[in-house]
């Protein structure tokens, strides 16, 4: 089951999708349980849980998926799907996140036009939402010790990651521009370092 | 609203505009809203502006990728335009079109990233973005935090955001018990 069982003696070896079908129930449990963006769950569910992926993997993907033109989950679906099964894996893996997902929201869509108005319906998605803040936020906290492997040491990456939050959080600079930017110096710096 | 209509010529030009969308849709298909709020309300006058931030909004509060906002919208102009069949053919146009090109392209150059994953270039491009992809799931996390601006009577926000934080970091409690938690937090209107 496993196929990369290498070096990394310390850690145990990676599982992988047994199927197409497994592929396409897994992001649909996945995507049935993200509120709020599926980013989360995605990484608690393939990293911690079902193993497809180590943090770092994770990291990388997430980086091309997010670089990429598109919704940047169903990058990263594509790219995982096609990994293990071809052309026919990255179809299982977006249709598993968009299907089930599409009829619960038309389902929501109906029921709230009638419950718009009402107050308490309105909390609730507000408190939902501020518990999704809290899932954004921790993936990437989890996310950082990553970086202890990364080419670029820790204090280059930490400034880099500093620079972004400022410039995105801060400054509200357009989202292209950064990941052009800093993004770009972090890569000539890493290719300079690779050599 | 007023029933619209919309020719073929129109079905066609709503596809259209999707599809262009796509490939600018760095960093999530949200980052469109606002051209799409452009073409779909204040050109075209298809959907009115309440209908439009409905369906952000319900999108966000429904499980499942971000994206799916964009089938809502195309369910509601195909609503206006009369009936469920059109609901249904507007929805698989503006999600089609925005998923297409841009799925292509990714399909593509993720086989081609890693059949030559050992690549300098490849590689340099990875690790230098991970610093600042980690960063941005951060950031969005503050900005969502900071929706409703800086001021002190957010604090039960803020704690909600901060508590939910800590918990999914360091413990491996359900994600859904803590979004049941928020919900009902909300409810009794305490956040």
């Amino acid at each position: 089951m496993s196929s990369t069982l290498d070096a990394a003696a310390d850690a145990p070896p990676l599982a992988r999708p047994r199927s197409r079908t497994d592929l396409f129930v897994s992001f649909t449990l996945l995507a049935l349980q993200g509120f709020g963006g599926v980013l989360a769950v995605v990484q608690r569910e393939l990293v911690e849980n079902k193993r497809w992926m180590t943090r770092e993997e994770f990291v990388e993907e997430w980086a091309v998926a997010q670089i990429m033109p598109g919704p940047n989950v169903v990058n990263l679906s594509i790219a995982l799907g096609s990994r293990y099964f071809g052309f026919t894996g990255a179809l299982a893996a977006v249709a598993g996140l968009i299907a089930c997902p599409l009829l619960v929201l038309l389902a929501l869509a109906l029921i709230y036009a009638r419950f718009s108005s009402d107050a308490h319906m309105v909390g609730a998605v507000r408190g939902m939402g501020a518990v999704a803040a809290g899932l954004i936020t921790a993936t990437g906290l989890k996310l950082m010790p990553a970086l202890r492997k990364n080419v670029l040491g820790v204090p280059l990456s930490a400034a880099l990651g500093a620079a972004s939050f400022v410039a995105i959080a801060w400054f509200k600079l357009p989202l292209l521009w950064v990941l052009l930017a800093v993004g770009g110096c972090g890569c000539v710096l890493a290719f300079r370092k690779l050599a | 609203m007023n029933p619209i209509v919309l020719n073929a010529g129109d079905w066609l030009s709503l596809l259209a505009h999707y599809l262009s969308l796509s490939m600018l849709c760095v960093g999530g298909a949200i980052t469109t809203a606002p051209d799409m709020h452009r073409f779909l309300v204040e050109e075209k006058a298809w959907l009115t502006d309440p209908q439009f931030s409905a369906s952000i909004s319900i999108a966000q509060a429904a499980p499942g990728p971000n994206v799916l906002f964009t089938a809502l919208m195309g369910w509601n102009v195909g609503l206006n335009a009369g009936s469920l069949w059109t609901a249904l053919l507007g929805m698989l146009l503006c999600l089609g079109g925005i998923m297409l090109p841009s799925s292509v392209v990714v399909y593509l150059s993720s086989q081609w990233s890693h059949r030559n994953r050992d690549l300098r270039a490849v590689r340099a491009f990875k690790q230098g973005m991970a610093p600042v992809v980690i960063a941005l799931l951060v950031s969005t996390g503050w900005i969502l935090t900071t929706a409703n601006g800086y001021a002190l009577k957010n604090w039960p926000t803020w704690a909600v955001v901060a508590v939910s934080t800590l918990v999914v970091w360091k413990t491996r409690v359900h994600l859904l018990w803590l979004l049941g938690a928020g919900a009902i937090l909300g409810w009794m209107g305490w956040v």
